[in-house]
């Protein structure tokens, strides 16, 4: 596809209809009526209640109290006061007639389309995958589940070592629980951190005794006879007793509305740097989107909090008369027991990792590919983290030498190299 | 109830009831006030939270910790002597009356 022209007629729809109504599809609800866009916005969401945020329900609402209210994103009176409808399931999308069907037989006309489905947890292909008490996270319905389960767990095993998985496993650990997490790679987060922060969550996690298997692999789950998970029983035969199983082995992005109405799909709904698909009357934003790396040129998929929020906020800037190309750095956070990881840049392999510690608790990794930082990962140092978003997100140079310098800090090298005001060390 | 009035940019004021325990950002997010987006739901990982607290009541708050410090640093409108992260700010009756003004934008 090649880049679509940053002017045209499909600049001002006047009705804008969203699909999926989590982070990224209330952004661009909230988002377009700040940017002023007075024409008709129906955000379609499946899930029951307001849109909410995920992060804490691998997090505190695991451990706290029930005020689900807490998490929405914002009260009903803004949806009354913006003139934001909607709810129901979208079932298709007819792109010649520029409207959507809904489950229940509604047809809604779009001047414009945003699809923001997200993504789904992936399952687990074995034997027994489907009993009761084991679950998967993504939605407050899954955690409220998983919220009474913990409360009646003993033996907690959490397959796959990803950051809800850790999370969680961190949650239901301060909980009391004994934990086992099992996970076929040699070490955790295997996909997206480097190797010493990787060592360092092993560490994290075995000191406050979660049990780590890596490199193992899940054969099956056995059933108590009647109906619910007793045991996970591992690939090399061993079995660990289990009255709760999260499967925490990554998401999958809903494409199967763009894949049926003709778009391009490849690992997510494609897009070009403006986040438009082949068709200039459809968007497609946040988990779901494989769009453009400005870095790298990859595509890539991003599941986090500001991919879906700064997506957003692109596309509503693009339907009110001020498109752009797509330049956020990606960053990212992970908070397990009272440790906050930090990353920012998106890492696609490193050819070098440089560790700056401060204390055992405090430490960044820097990471290079051939010679030009490309990613941070922090923690216990929330100011080299911004630091870096700044850093990478300004596209300020970094070699691997200037950063081995003695006393070296990305803060340092910051106001160094922009010459602009930067925030004195606390 | 502890009351919190929150003034817009353009002037606008809001004053509402917020229950002692939550943050100041969550109070004015769960009144729908705009002003404060809040990116992060409180984890002090986006600075778009940030308020001007009342000159006068700067000295009734609890100090703020070094992460709150670092991120004040990448507001988008400019840190002043009375900036604070409103997910840090802990409503308790003690503030009872709190001011704070937000800033014009938060990106
Ligand atoms: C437990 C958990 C913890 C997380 N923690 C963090 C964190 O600490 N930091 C961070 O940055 N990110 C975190 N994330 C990731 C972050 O929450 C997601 O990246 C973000 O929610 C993506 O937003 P989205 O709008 O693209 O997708 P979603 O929020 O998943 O929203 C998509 C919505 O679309 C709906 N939908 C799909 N298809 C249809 C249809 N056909 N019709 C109607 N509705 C439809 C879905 O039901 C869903 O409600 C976490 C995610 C989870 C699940
Ligand atoms: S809400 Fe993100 S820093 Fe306060």
């Amino acid at each position: 596809m090649g880049a679509q022209q940053l002017t045209g007629a499909q600049q001002r729809p006047d009705r804008v209809v969203v699909v999926g109504a989590g982070q990224a599809g209330y952004q661009v609800a909230a988002s377009l009526r700040e940017q002023g866009h007075q024409g008709g916005i129906t955000l379609v969401g499946q899930e029951d209640g307001l849109p909410y945020e995920r992060p804490p329900l691998s997090k505190a609402y695991l451990k706290g109290t029930a005020d689900e209210s807490r998490l929405w994103l914002r009260p009903e009176a803004f949806y009354t006061r913006e003139r934001v409808t909607g709810t129901g399931t979208v079932v298709a999308v007819d792109r010649p007639a520029r409207a959507v069907r809904l489950g229940d037989g509604r047809v809604l006309g779009y001047d414009h389309l945003v699809l923001a489905t997200g993504s789904r947890p992936r399952t687990l292909d074995v034997p027994g995958a489907d009993l009761r008490g084991v679950r998967t996270l993504r939605t407050l319905r899954d955690a409220r589940a998983l919220r009474t389960d913990l409360a009646g767990a003993a033996h907690v095993v959490v397959v796959g070592a990803g950051f809800i998985g850790l999370e969680f496993a961190a949650a239901a650990n301060e909980m009391g629980r004994r934990v086992t997490v099992v996970e076929t790679h040699r070490r955790p987060l295997g996909r997206v951190v480097s190797e010493p922060t990787a060592a360092y969550v092993t560490r994290l996690h075995e000191e406050r005794g979660n049990e780590l298997l890596l490199g193992q692999g899940v054969a099956g789950l056995r059933d108590d006879g009647c109906g619910r998970v007793a045991a996970v029983e591992l690939a090399d035969g061993r079995l660990l007793p289990a009255d709760l199983v999260l499967v925490g082995v990554g998401a999958a992005p809903c494409t199967e509305l763009a894949e049926a109405a003709g778009l391009s799909v490849a690992g997510g709904i494609v897009t070009d740097e403006q986040l438009l698909t082949g068709d200039p009357c459809v968007s497609a934003v946040g988990d779901c989107a494989a769009f453009p790396d400005p870095r790298s040129g990859a595509r890539v998929r991003v599941e986090s909090v500001q991919n879906a929020v700064d997506h957003a906020r692109l596309v509503a800037d693009r339907l009110t008369g001020a498109p752009r190309r797509y330049r956020d750095l990606p960053w990212f956070w992970s908070d397990q027991f009272s440790v906050t990881l930090q990353i920012a840049g998106l890492d696609r392999g490193h050819d070098r990792a440089m560790v700056l510690e401060s204390a055992p608790d405090c430490f960044s990794v820097l990471l290079f590919r051939d010679n030009g930082l490309v990613a941070v990962e922090s923690v216990g140092r929330p100011g080299e983290h911004m630091a870096a978003r700044r850093l990478l997100g300004g596209g300020v140079p970094l070699s691997p030498w200037e950063a081995d310098a003695p006393g070296f800090t990305l803060r340092a090298h910051l106001k160094a190299r922009s010459g602009g005001p930067v925030p004195a060390a606390a | 109830m502890p009351q919190i009035t929150y003034v817009a940019a353009d002037s606008t004021e809001r004053t509402l009831d917020v229950s002692a325990g939550l943050s100041v950002m969550r109070g004015a997010v769960m009144n729908d006030v705009d002003g404060i987006a809040a990116q992060c739901g409180g984890s002090a990982q986006c600075a778009t939270c940030h308020v001007y607290v009342d000159p006068k009541a700067v000295a009734a708050l609890e100090e703020m910790d070094e992460e709150e410090d670092d991120m004040l640093g990448y507001t988008a409108c400019e840190r002043r002597p009375n900036s604070r992260l409103s997910c840090r700010l802990q409503v308790t009756d003690a503030l009872d009356g709190l001011v704070v003004h937000l800033p014009e934008r938060q990106y």
